[in-house]
């Protein structure tokens, strides 16, 4: 028979103010096997943990069951003065009367009724605990970050620079992502390439970090302190060893029709590339899709020029398998697809274009070397529409997001800016529904388009544009002055909502890493634990985890980088006691457990048994390795023979829990 | 009817939750008949949220507007617009014991071109 302790807290008035916390403590103290009750204000404090400390030592409790909040909140802090008492930290059970207790409900009698049932369900759970002991498994030192874009590249850095080794996988030919496409940053205007590439070449010399650029992770299997990752290099048909990045293939090849996605399509490439002057690893890549030799056989052009006899038409995509402690997701964002737009006409005009186009419309390196030109016949635009909130805002049945894409008012006020200043004779209209412009010296930037720069910035939406006569005709609305407008535009710009990469979605099923619906990781917390996913040893920089501008991606970026060497730094990490063990003589070898383990925790072994009648027989049995298996009980469930059990929720236990419910 | 009930009438028929609205003005940017009508797009969806459906009723606006569903078709929450200002028209035309067209106005209204048939049927139209 166990000696119970129960320990009610009020929470302040959290709880107290619905349940009666005293008739609580009292009714739980008649249950069998109870010796001790009390209830106190802040069970979680200095001294309501001692309160359970001194009860465990006076009255020799040999497990205690604390109604407070959700064992997610506090279950730790409880066990942990448990286990500082003397008893198994395993002998502490939760009754969770907070969150499925008193918040939700507002009658006190009821609510004193259901927190009463749901500590006895917990002392009847206890009465079936025993003492368990996690095991310890070794941490790899090396982390994984997916994705080399800024995100990506400052976590390498500083993981890196903390002595740890790490990898990149980049599933473009270089990294750089997103920044290096944009021309200056907000709100101090500095050439985004001249603050982003030294990033990128300390990567490149860094002896700690390693970059698989052109490849993609295929699958990971293992779990925190030990994945195995299997990463796909795609065929580049360059050596990378050997090609030294001199660039004289990308001037000779003849295909020169090659849509240049680097410049999202708004010129042409040739097709072995590389996509910018700055790109790391500076090494050709042959586009398959485009390249005469790889299609017909017939050209060898770049193989001809080439000094450094890099050329190899015949290299295959080859996979490497690598450990990690770590998985740092990067994945980015992209602009939405705004060919359902129709009444913007971004599909009828290429003179209506996303921001991300202007971008590099204006960039020195773009594809008009940084003059703004209108795409369609190359002539100045005299008259500029921006059109915030596209695709942003929306109300989740349409096409768009439901979310504010927060670094539109910011670009869409720098790009206003920059064009007045360049070409003063242009005039600039922006349609906003809210300027959003919180953050540091952000308002100020925005002011300063306004007043300084002349930048007419109108409450109200576009409705219709519509191209006539080599203009664009933008109907739209001026709310305060309580008009319809009609615009003349030479060049209408939509600032198009983000969304999370589509190789996100892929990724998030290989890592078991929970998403939202918007497809952007959730964090362990959404205040306190931001970087993290709640996946153990999987973290989140950039983007990918929700829309983000450059200075707090950057400070992200830092942040996971400082989850990772917390966890690197680690020789062994304490494994989940709560983990599914077989029943031997039940198991019947049928591999159910098996298919649905998500861990891939379960494997069956060949094991030799003794039989009643002193012969010996070899069964199929599934054994759990404790180190990956995380206690979710799928396996439990499955069993056809009810031969596999959890440590800590047994099937006994949940029975318990449920008569003591139904008594 | 009260103004309480007007707008219940309305929300009811148009089955429009004004309170989705964000405000942008898209409807009335997009709206074509935008400088003939007096109350635009956005400002039904407002007056109608506060509850101003008699002036609303009152105005030539709905009668202006063409139901050609372009602010329904680009408003970004789907707010739907031209449901609101359909569900006032209809508002208008199912109040009851009023007489739009009275006895007395007919003779000024007579044309030798109009059926008899067209008279009669705008009398028992609005009369009820």
């Amino acid at each position: 028979m166990q000696r119970i302790g129960v320990f009610v807290c009020w929470c302040g008035s959290n709880i107290a103010a619905t349940v009666d916390v005293k008739a609580v403590a009292e009714a739980l103290g008649k249950e069998p096997g109870v010796v001790f009750f009390e209830d106190y204000q802040y069970m979680c404090s200095e001294e309501g943990q001692n309160k359970i400390k001194n009860a465990i030592k006076d009255y020799a409790l040999t497990g205690a069951v604390i109604c407070s909040c959700s064992p997610r909140m506090h279950e730790n802090t409880f066990r942990k003065a448990a286990a500082a008492a003397g008893i198994n930290s395993f002998m502490v059970e939760i009754a969770n009367i907070r969150e499925q207790c008193s918040w939700i409900h507002k009658d006190k009698v009821s609510a004193t009724e259901k927190a009463i049932v749901l500590g006895r369900a917990a002392i009847a759970k206890l009465h079936l605990n025993a003492p368990l002991t996690a095991g310890e498994s070794p941490v790899v030192k090396r982390a994984l970050v997916i994705g080399g874009g800024i995100a990506g590249i400052q976590t390498a850095l500083d993981i890196a620079d903390a002595g740890f080794e790490v990898d990149i996988v980049e599933k473009k030919p270089t990294i750089g992502g997103k920044m290096s496409q944009i021309d200056k940053t907000f709100p101090t205007l500095d050439c985004a390439a001249c603050i982003l590439t030294p990033k990128m070449v300390d990567v490149a010399q860094s002896e700690k970090i390693r970059i698989f650029a052109y490849s993609e992770v295929e699958a990971v299997k293992g779990f925190v302190g030990n994945f195995n990752v299997s990463i796909r290099k795609k065929a580049r048909y360059v050596d990378e060893v050997k090609c030294t990045g001199c660039g004289l293939c990308t001037e000779k090849c003849p295909q020169k029709k090659v849509p240049n996605d680097f410049n999202l399509g708004l010129d042409q490439k040739r097709a072995i590339y590389i996509p910018f002057a700055q790109a790391v690893p500076k090494i050709a890549t042959i586009d398959a899709d485009y390249c005469t030799m790889l299609k017909t056989g017939k050209c060898g052009v770049c193989s001809k020029v080439c000094t450094a006899g890099a050329i190899d038409y015949k290299q295959k995509d080859t996979v490497l398998e690598e450990q990690y402690g770590a998985i740092v997701v990067a994945t980015g964002f992209n602009p939405i697809e705004l060919t359902k737009y129709d009444e913007f006409a971004y599909s009828q005009s290429p003179d209506v274009i996303t921001s991300l186009e202007f971008e590099r419309i204006t960039n020195a390196a773009g594809p008009t070397g940084g003059t703004l030109l209108r795409p369609s016949d190359g002539t100045h635009p005299h008259k500029i529409v921006f059109v915030q909130c596209v695709g942003s805002r929306e109300d989740g049945n349409g096409c768009g997001k439901t979310y504010c894409s927060k670094i539109c008012c910011m670009y869409t006020a720098k790009h206003a800016m920059l064009t007045r200043e360049k070409y003063p004779d242009t005039e600039v209209y922006v349609f906003y529904i809210d300027v959003r412009t919180p953050g540091k010296n952000f308002d100020e930037f925005y002011r300063r388009a306004v007043e300084e720069y002349g930048v007419h910035y109108i409450k109200g939406m576009v409705g219709k544009v519509s191209p006539e006569n080599g203009k664009l005709m933008v109907r739209a609305s001026d709310l305060i002055e309580g008009k319809q407008l009609l615009i003349d535009a030479d060049l209408v710009v939509l600032a198009a909502a983000i969304e999370p990469d589509k190789s996100a979605r892929p990724l998030a099923t290989m890592l078991t890493a929970s998403m939202d619906t918007n497809d952007f990781f959730t964090e362990a917390h959404p205040k306190l634990r931001p970087v993290e996913s709640p996946t153990a040893g999987i973290f989140l920089s950039g983007c990918c985890q929700g829309p983000k501008d450059i200075p707090e991606t950057v400070a992200q970026a830092s942040a996971c980088a400082a989850k990772v060497i917390g966890l690197l730094n680690k020789d062994k990490l304490t494994c989940n006691a709560c983990v599914a063990h077989p029943d031997e003589m039940l198991c019947n070898g049928c591999s159910t457990c098996e298919k649905v383990c998500p861990y891939g925790a379960i494997t069956y072994e060949s094991k030799e048994f003794r039989m009643p009648d002193r012969t010996t027989r070899i069964r199929r049995v599934a054994s759990v390795n404790p180190a990956v298996c995380q206690g979710c009980g799928a396996c439990t469930v499955a069993c056809p023979s009810g031969a596999m059990d959890l440590h800590g929720f047994s099937n006994r236990q949940i029975m318990a829990e449920v008569d003591a419910i139904c008594k | 009817m009260e103004q309480k009930n007007l707008k219940e009438t309305v929300l009811r028929i148009s089955g429009v939750n004004p309170r989705k609205c964000m405000k942008c003005g898209k409807c009335s940017g997009t709206c074509p008949s935008y400088d003939e009508m007096e109350f635009h797009p956005h400002q039904f969806v407002y007056m109608v949220e506060n509850g101003e459906i008699e002036p609303l009723m009152a105005s030539k606006s709905i009668y202006r507007c063409l139901t050609c569903f372009a602010c329904v078709e680009r408003c970004p929450r789907q707010v739907e617009p031209a449901k609101l200002i359909e569900a006032v028209r209809l508002t208008v035309i199912r109040q009851q014991g009023q007489n739009h067209l009275k006895p007395d106005a007919i003779p000024a209204l007579l044309d030798e071109d109009m059926p008899q048939q067209a008279l009669v049927t705008a009398m028992r139209k609005y009369a009820k």
